[in-house]
């Protein structure tokens, strides 16, 4: 065993890069989940966001580019599941694992032609000095612009949901939709853009893997991201910190474990591979513990005519 | 009991209609209509037929199946099938709809395929990498540990940091044997050589392949060797700069010349087209194929410029020994990990003792997990 080969700084840097797609992914399908939209169809849309971002960079030669179209591509798709769920009132559940299905397919259809292909390379920002700061320098200035996008946007869902009327109106619309009718809110309006929004994450989140994490094109390279983010939604008890604590968390021992294993270290593997998931759940299930619930209207289909 | 295509599928019909309703047995008819003069052959895939890497190359065969025996012929596939129930699903799915021969091409496979073999006594299987045979089951796999010597050697000669870094899937007999093979090639011309192994416990997972990867390069490796399936590592590896890594399962060879200096290859189609034929002739029997480098199973990929002259010419060297048996890639004198004696001076080791291998070789110092 040899526990000096692990580097702690380059660990806790590698655990925010790696924890980044989970966080994305989960961030956008807790507004969606918030507004009381159940979408399944996360593991689709964060492929379909890799493989899109991933062919617009190659041929674009930039990665921001790409990561904007993977958004996009993202956000598309979920097009059609809220198409299913809010105009044709069809099974969110249902629904949402045709997504799932339908973002893995189409996606190994337009990849074909880029598998092998190395994309452009995102450059990490530019802090100037404050990167040269011991310690601190490498383990927060030193990432890629997406990882920042991707602690933006937990804040600023935090700052909506608790702070602005719009934040108010979701929530409504996702604790008692028929309510939230009565006093006049567009419920499939505002739901449909959570839904989009939520597939811009998942996205950003699958053109992360396939555009810095790995970086390339394979099929099925999310490999089950998708799963995990919706499983984190609901053990974060649908709040924004909770998720991004759960991210690191999975991410963290995720890495460790790895580095642990590297290390020749005497933990018997198999308890060092189920440890992310188990650590996850133990402490999120303990956070949880205060009265937090699922919005009130979360998959159910909602008519005004009902 | 005559063995062709049309009557097998006979067969399985008969179980069908007994189980099925009107409606059903209509929809049978109308496939038995086809599947009067076309061999069917179905595979189940562990990974995507795009993964570059193991599936990628079984897939290769089925398409020279098609491609052997045109009009013949009829392949079917399933690909990203979980190991466990769900690939027993697929089976009986394939088996009921009237396939001839299924090839199930992961070792995770191997209890479901059998359960579905006694299902269908009338139809083949041929199950990769696995041990447990049956009347119509038939076992088949390939020598990868003899590409994996002469991966370990070109490894122990080029490693500058003596650390070589090892992305396991799961603690099977395929991979132990693959680990000790590199091992004691590196440690044959590189006494000081270190393996770090990290066990991935996927066969797919491009984003967890990249991460090993990245961690064992961050632990000094500057030669990474894989098995699992995705090429997510050669990424990694061409990304860090100055660390060689060897292509898994197929050439990988656009990460050529460097990351990637060298390959296994496995090439199933000769394999695949001869049990096909088997099958159409009523001459298949339940068989256990190994074949390596020499058989042509095994291929070793171009070795690429940035591997010295000297070490280039060493490794065909042992590769030429290995394909015409004068040498073994397990030849002792060689002990356990846990210093227990295993082969003798000049032995070589058993197909038994390889099938099961369930230990270490002398000199690796992890443990292998249970």
């Amino acid at each position: 065993m040899d526990l000096s080969a692990i580097n702690p700084i380059i660990l806790i840097a590698a655990l925010i890069s790696a924890a980044t797609p989970i966080l994305l992914a989960a961030t956008g399908e807790l507004v969606a989940e918030r507004a009381g939209v159940l979408n399944l169809g996360v593991e689709g849309m964060m492929i379909t966001g890799a493989v899109s971002g991933f062919i617009i960079s190659v041929n674009t030669g930039s990665p921001a580019i790409g990561f904007a179209m993977a958004a996009v591509g993202g956000a598309t798709l979920s097009l059609l599941f809220a198409f299913l769920t809010q105009v044709a009132l069809a099974n969110q559940v249902a629904s949402g694992l045709a997504l799932t299905l339908f973002g893995l397919g189409i996606s190994s259809l337009m990849g074909q032609n880029y598998v092998g292909i190395k994309p452009p390379r995102m450059p990490d920002v530019d802090f100037g000095p404050l990167s040269d700061i011991p310690v601190l320098g490498q383990i927060l200035f030193s990432h890629d612009p997406i990882v920042y996008v991707g602690l933006f946007i937990v804040a600023g869902v935090w700052t909506t949901l608790k702070f602005t009327r719009a934040g108010l109106i979701l929530r409504a619309v996702g604790e008692n939709h028929d309510a939230a009718h009565a006093l006049g809110y567009k419920v499939k309006r505002i739901r449909t853009l959570a839904i989009m929004f939520g597939g811009a994450c998942a996205g950003m989140g699958g053109a992360y893997i396939s555009l810095i994490r790995v970086p390339q094109w394979t099929e099925g390279m999310t490999a089950g991201v998708g799963w995990i983010a919706l499983a984190l939604v609901v053990f974060a008890s649908w709040k924004p910190w909770r998720v991004l604590l759960g991210a690191y968390l999975f991410g963290g021992i995720t890495q460790l474990q790895l580095n642990l294993q590297g290390a020749g270290i005497a933990i018997p593997v198999e308890y060092l591979a189920m440890s992310p998931y188990i650590v996850t759940i133990v402490v999120l299930v303990i956070l949880s513990a205060d009265k937090s619930r699922a919005p009130g209207s979360l998959g159910r289909i909602f008519h005004a005519s009902q | 009991m005559p063995l062709d295509g049309a009557n097998t599928y006979g067969e399985v019909h008969m179980k069908f209609t007994k189980l099925m309703t009107g409606a059903a047995l209509a929809l049978g008819l109308a496939t038995a209509a086809v599947a009067e003069d076309k061999t069917k052959v179905g595979f189940v895939f562990v990974g995507p037929v795009g993964d570059g890497g193991w599936t990628y190359e079984h897939n290769k065969g089925r398409l020279a199946v098609e491609e052997s025996f045109g009009d013949k012929v009829e392949t079917v596939f399933v690909e990203s099938v979980a190991e466990g129930p769900d690939s027993e699903r697929v089976m009986t799915e394939m088996a009921l709809n009237g396939a001839d021969l299924i090839f199930t091409t992961s070792f995770g496979y191997m209890d479901p395929t059998i359960n579905v073999a006694a299902k269908f006594p009338n139809v083949k299987f041929e199950h990769a990498t696995g041990y447990k045979q049956a009347d119509n089951v038939s076992v088949y796999s390939a020598r990868f540990y003899e590409g994996r010597a002469i991966q370990g050697h070109i490894a122990g000669k080029m490693t500058k940091s003596n650390i070589i870094g090892y992305i396991a899937s799961f603690p099977i007999p395929e991979v132990i044997r693959g680990i000790n093979s590199a091992y004691i090639h590196a440690k044959k011309v590189n006494p000081d050589v270190e393996f770090k192994i990290i066990w991935a416990y996927t066969w797919f997972d491009p984003a967890k392949e990249a991460d090993a990867a990245k961690v064992l390069i961050e632990q000094g490796a500057d030669v990474v060797l894989q098995h699992t399936d995705s090429t997510a590592p050669q990424a990694a590896a061409q990304d860090a700069g100055n660390v060689i890594t060897f292509g898994q399962a197929s050439d990988m060879g656009q990460y050529g010349p460097l990351p990637r200096v060298s390959s296994i290859i496995d090439d199933w189609a000769p394999y695949y087209i001869a049990r096909t034929q088997a099958v159409m002739d009523g001459t298949w029997t339940s068989t256990s194929t190994w074949d390596g480098i020499g058989a042509g199973m095994v291929g070793i990929g171009e070795i690429s410029d940035a591997v010295p002259a000297d070490v280039k010419a060493e490794a065909l060297a042992l590769k030429a020994s290995l394909a015409d048996g004068s040498y073994h890639a397990f030849t002792g004198p060689l002990n356990k990990a846990d210093g227990s004696a295993w082969l003798a001076a000049g032995e070589t080791a058993n197909d038994g003792d390889l099938a099961g291998m369930g230990f270490y070789v002398e000199g690796i110092t992890a443990e292998i997990p249970k």
